[in-house]
Formats: structure tokens, sequence, C-alpha cells
């Protein structure tokens, strides 16, 4: 026995993320969301580049999704056939993604350190070239991770009719491309109830407030008409959350022949208070300092 | 030695044809249709296998990134429609989420170059075959008739990986048959000669070949060869090409810049420098017309790459650098 690094020893305590093993009680998530928003602090500023906002703002979500059961997965082996997919539409989020992956036990943590680097599995946005356990595709031009979750939903529900869950998560600005909404229309024309639709909905982008860039509100009013069982929830309370996701999973169960969209209100930057809430965080990484403050910020939280 | 006529029809029933043998060999392959299934022949496999048929709508940049979605779940999922909307318009989607995917997306790309007639100039893509032979991952396919669409899209439904065939609306020669080979990766050489050699792909080979008959009236034989694998490229056959004939003619329905023509500049340029006269539209949008009105006005017959095999040969006979003798095939004609 012996040479566990602090990194190993952390992603084995958190190594049960398996959907047998799944956290029941919201105040479990806590812990791991913050755990997921140091990781994505201490990536990005080795990177010296990437996206801080989005990732750290939808830490709480991915908390719930990948580590609240609706996810089900089995870390050491994701080519199992049987896991559920989850697609990253918005790809500059990946750190989340990365983040939370890692903590789930899908590789080392170790490699979080190389976020951005040559050669790395951690692009800058996900590629599927890279093998990385737990990414099902490349994502990072807009608007085209949500049809292709609808292709996979399809194959499950359609054509090999079996009970897989399909998740994608988009951004707010995200829905400011065309193709969005022909991919909406396509899950609800096939009735994929098994198919989930996470929107962040932080209201920031890189130029600015949504609606000032383009407005997109509202929001739930479109995903209805467009056939989606829609359930706006608050993306930083764990029990709302699971209400979101509990009622996919019903949708699921019942076989009610709609799919779901789950739209979580968040703050871009959550959890480190001088990026809360500003989208001018949208896409540069912390400095040493600014990364220090927040570690410590986040290590005090409850 | 010079190839018989056998009949005439549009590559688009090949491909129709191809996909109902495909469904009938490989269960998981299905089919996304783009609202304009009767006019690509998707209708065939929508008949015969109405469970692996799924309508999309007008709505191509999710059609193929639906799927990418399919492909990666393990289906041969294609997706027809014209190429002015299949190979563009989703540009992107095949660039990352087809290409940069290795997603096994096969697209079949129909109505393409000016033959498409009278829809003008919208519908008829003269530009795709520039885009998609750059995009890493891609096979790109383009048949010179009816029984070489089928046999290609047969074979890019059996290999694994992004793939794309160009076929067109209207009738074209029948000049192979059931037992010509065909090969991903492989040119064909359609008749034998070393005077001059003529390259052409999709609806242009058969010109090229009625070409070199009028060449052989004058005593010269021409190679004909037809490259309907422009991705992966058939650098060993191009190459000897230029080596034994030293000068070179490319003929193609689509704009002169970048496509088969710039091809087998890029393949001859490295491995055997010669002059090449370029065949194809220059630089300029289609039109109204009937097909052959068309063909006519926008120079892609026989007459301009017989024309271009006399410059291709007397710049090669001065030295490579040479001036050229008949600076305008229009002047010529």
């Amino acid at each position: 026995m012996s040479t566990t690094t602090v990194e190993q020893k952390q992603s084995l305590d958190f190594n049960t993320a398996t959907f047998e093993n799944r956290k029941h009680k919201p105040e479990e998530f806590a812990e791991i969301a913050n755990e997921i928003r140091r990781d994505i602090i201490r990536a990005l500023v080795r990177a010296g580049s990437g996206h801080s906002g989005g990732p750290l703002g939808s830490s709480d979500i991915f908390a719930v999704m990948y580590f609240g059961g609706y996810m089900r997965y089995k870390p050491e082996d994701m080519s199992w056939p049987e896991r559920d997919r989850f697609v990253l539409s918005a790809g500059h989020m990946c750190p989340v993604q990365y983040s939370t992956m890692a903590n789930a036990g899908m590789f080392p943590k170790v490699e979080m350190g190389t976020l951005r680097k040559y050669g790395s599995r951690l692009q800058g946005h996900p590629g599927r070239d890279m093998h990385l356990p737990g990414i099902e595709t490349s994502s990072g031009s807009l608007g085209q991770g949500i049809s292709i979750a609808v292709g996979m939903a399809m194959a499950d529900k359609l054509i090999d009719k079996n009970d897989r869950r399909v998740f994608t998560l988009t951004g707010d600005g995200e829905l400011q491309e065309g193709s969005v909404w022909e991919a909406a229309m396509s899950a609800s024309h096939y009735k994929l109830d098994n198919f989930c639709w996470i929107i962040d909905n932080n209201d920031c982008q890189i130029d600015g407030r949504v609606p000032d860039v383009m407005n997109v509100y509202p929001i739930d009013d479109k995903c209805r008409a467009f056939g989606f069982d829609t359930i706006v929830v608050n993306g930083h309370d764990y029990a709302d959350l699971m209400r979101g996701f509990d009622h996919f999973l019903d949708n699921q169960r019942n076989g009610t022949g709609k799919p779901t969209c789950i739209i979580a209100r968040t703050f871009m930057g959550s959890g480190v208070s001088y990026m809360s809430d500003k989208y001018e965080w949208h896409g540069k990484p912390p400095t040493e300092e600014q990364a220090k403050a927040a570690l410590l910020e986040l290590s005090e939280a409850p | 030695m010079t190839p018989t006529l056998l009949g005439s029809k549009p590559t688009r029933h090949g491909f129709g044809d191809g996909l109902v043998t495909l469904g009938e060999r490989h269960s998981n392959v299905v089919v996304l249709g783009g609202d304009i299934t009767g006019s690509v022949l998707t209708s065939l496999f929508k008949d015969k296998f109405p469970d692996r048929f799924f309508s999309i709508g007008i709505a191509e940049q999710n059609a193929t990134t639906i799927a990418a979605g399919l492909a990666l779940s393990g289906k041969i999922p294609f997706f027809a429609s014209y190429g002015a909307f299949c190979a563009l318009r989703n540009a992107d989607q095949l660039r990352i989420s087809v290409c940069y995917n290795e997603a096994n997306v096969k697209i079949g790309g129909g109505h393409a170059g000016i033959s498409v007639g009278p829809d003008g100039a919208t519908h008829q893509i003269l530009e795709e075959v520039a885009f998609l032979r750059t995009l890493p991952h891609m096979t790109l396919l383009v048949p010179a008739d009816y029984e070489e669409a089928k046999k290609a899209t047969i074979a890019m439904g059996e290999m694994v990986g992004p793939a794309y065939i160009r076929f067109g609306r209207s009738p074209v020669p029948l000049f192979t048959t059931p037992d010509t080979p065909f090969e991903i990766g492989k040119a064909q050489v359609v008749r034998e000669g070393n005077d001059v050699a003529l390259i052409g792909s999709g609806a242009l080979v058969w010109e090229c070949v009625l070409a070199a008959e009028e060449l052989a009236k004058k005593g010269i034989q021409a190679r004909v060869i037809n490259v309907s694998s422009i991705k992966p490229f058939d650098f060993a056959t191009v190459t000897a090409a230029a080596r034994d004939c030293g000068a070179i003619v490319t003929a193609e329905e689509h704009q002169v810049h970048a496509g088969l023509g710039g091809a087998v500049a890029e393949c001859t340029g490295k491995n055997a420098p010669v002059p090449i006269e370029f065949v194809g539209v220059k630089d300029s949008f289609g039109g109204s017309g009937e097909p052959e009105e068309l063909m006519e006005k926008f120079g892609l017959t026989w007459r301009e790459v017989y024309a271009s095999a006399l410059v291709a040969m007397q710049r090669r006979d001065k030295g490579s650098t040479g001036v050229r003798a008949i600076k305008d095939v229009a002047t010529y004609q």
C-alpha cells in the first residue's frame, strides 16, 4: 500500500458516484459542489486561460446530475454500454464537466492540471478524439450538442427501445443559435420523454447581459411552446434541482411522451464572490492571487 | 478500348437503389429525410423500411447533427438532401459534429452541378467538393454513372467513418456495369493512352471519353481516368498518368477552383509537375435553363476537354513553362 497521492485519495473519497450509491439528501451535495468548484479554480489558474464563470455557476447542477443518481454510469468503466449519456452542448463550460468527472472517479484527479495543455485529454473544448472516459462527443460550436443528444435519444427510444436517459446542457446565450430550436422541435416531434434538456440560465454571455445582446426571453414559454414539459428551478438550491430531475424521471417512467426542460436559474461565477453574476468572468481564468482568494472563500464555505 | 454506351440514367437512382441494398444487408442502417425524399430517392428506403426512416423536416443543420448522435449510438445514419443544402449550410456541423467526432455519418448530396437545370443558381451546387475534401476524416465520392453511384453508396455504408456522395438529377450516360471494379481510394482507367491524360469526375468522365475519341481521329491516344473517389485520392494512378502522358486535362461539373482539378494539381505539383488545363465552371454561378443547354453554355462538354487537351499538349511540347498557344478556349470554339 502506499503511494496514494492526495489527489488520488480525494478522487477515491468521492468515488461513490455510481447510481446505486446516490445521494438522497440535498445537504449532501454542498461538499461535492464545493470540491468541484475548487478543482475548476485550480485547473484554470494552471491553464492560464479558459472559462471561469459558467463552470462555477453550474457546479451545483453538475453535482446533482452526476451524484444524485440521475445519471447511471460506472466511473471505472465509462464504455459500459448501458450508461446514460450526457452531452455538454455549451462546450466552453467543460471545466465543470471535467471536474465533476474527476471527482466521480472517471479519471485521475491529477490530470486536471493538464487542462488546455498540448496533448492533454482535457482539451479547451471537449474533443472526442482524446478518448477521455465520460466525454461522449466533441462540442464547442454552440447549438450542436443538443441535436447530437436528440439523435442519441432517438436511437434509444425509437430504434433500440431501451430505457437510457439522455441529458444535455446548453447555456442561455446559446439559445440565440437557431438550430437549438430545430433540435427542440424534433425532440417533441418524436416524443422523447427519455430526453432532458437543462438550460443554465445565468443571464450572461461574453458581450453582456443576455437580453442586451439578443433577447431570448421568455425562455420557459418558448420551451413549452416547443412541446417541452418545462420546469424552472433555482440552480443553486439542491432540493429544487432534485425536484427538476425527479420530474424528468417521472416523465420517462410514466411514458408521457414529453421531453423535459429544466431551466436552472444560476449566477455566473457563483461561490466566488468577486466573480458572482459578473459577465466579465465568462471567458477568463483567475490570476494566482485571485485564485488564492477564491480557494480560501470556497474552503470556508459551509 | 473505349467503353461503350449502355444507356442513360440519373446517378440519384443509383444512390436510392444502393440505399435499399444497404437496408437489406444491415439492420442498423437508418435514413433521415429532409422533406425532398422523392427527389433524392431516399423514398425508396422509406417505403421498404418505414421503421428505420425518420423525417427531420427542412432543417439540414439539425439533421446532420442528429445523424452524428445516431452514429455515436451505433447506427449508420444516411441523410440526403440537395447538395446545395447538405454540404455548406451544415458545414460547421459536418466539421465539428461529424468529422471531428469521426462519427459514422453518411451524407447524400443530390442535384449537384448545373445539370439540375431550370431551378437555377441557388440549387446548382458547384462549390462543395472544394470544402468537403479539406475536412479531416471525410471520404468524398463523385460517381460517374448509375452503376457506380450504386456501388459507391453501398461502399460508403460499409466503411466506417464520415462519407459524402455527390450525385445529380438528370440522366447521364451509363457506361459501367455491375462488374466494373469500384474501390474507395482508387481511380479507374477508363481508356488507355499515353499522349495526354483526361481526368474527369461525375458526368464529365463520359465527356472525356467522347473527347478521347475525337482526339483519336487525329492520332492522339488519350488516357481517360475516372476519379470517383476524390478523397481518399488515388495519388499513384494520377502520378503515373502525369509521368506517362506529360499533359493533363481535368474536367468536373464544379468550380475550377479547389475541386478535382485542385486535387490533381496538388498531386502532380508534388510528384510530377506537368501542364494542366482545367475544365469546369469558371468562377461564376449557374442559372436557369435546360441541362444540356447549360452544359454547353458553361463549357462542360467534350469540346472543351478536346480543346484543352490540345492546349495542354502544346504547353508540354514547348516546355512546362511555355506560353499558352491558345489563350482562350472560347475563341477556339
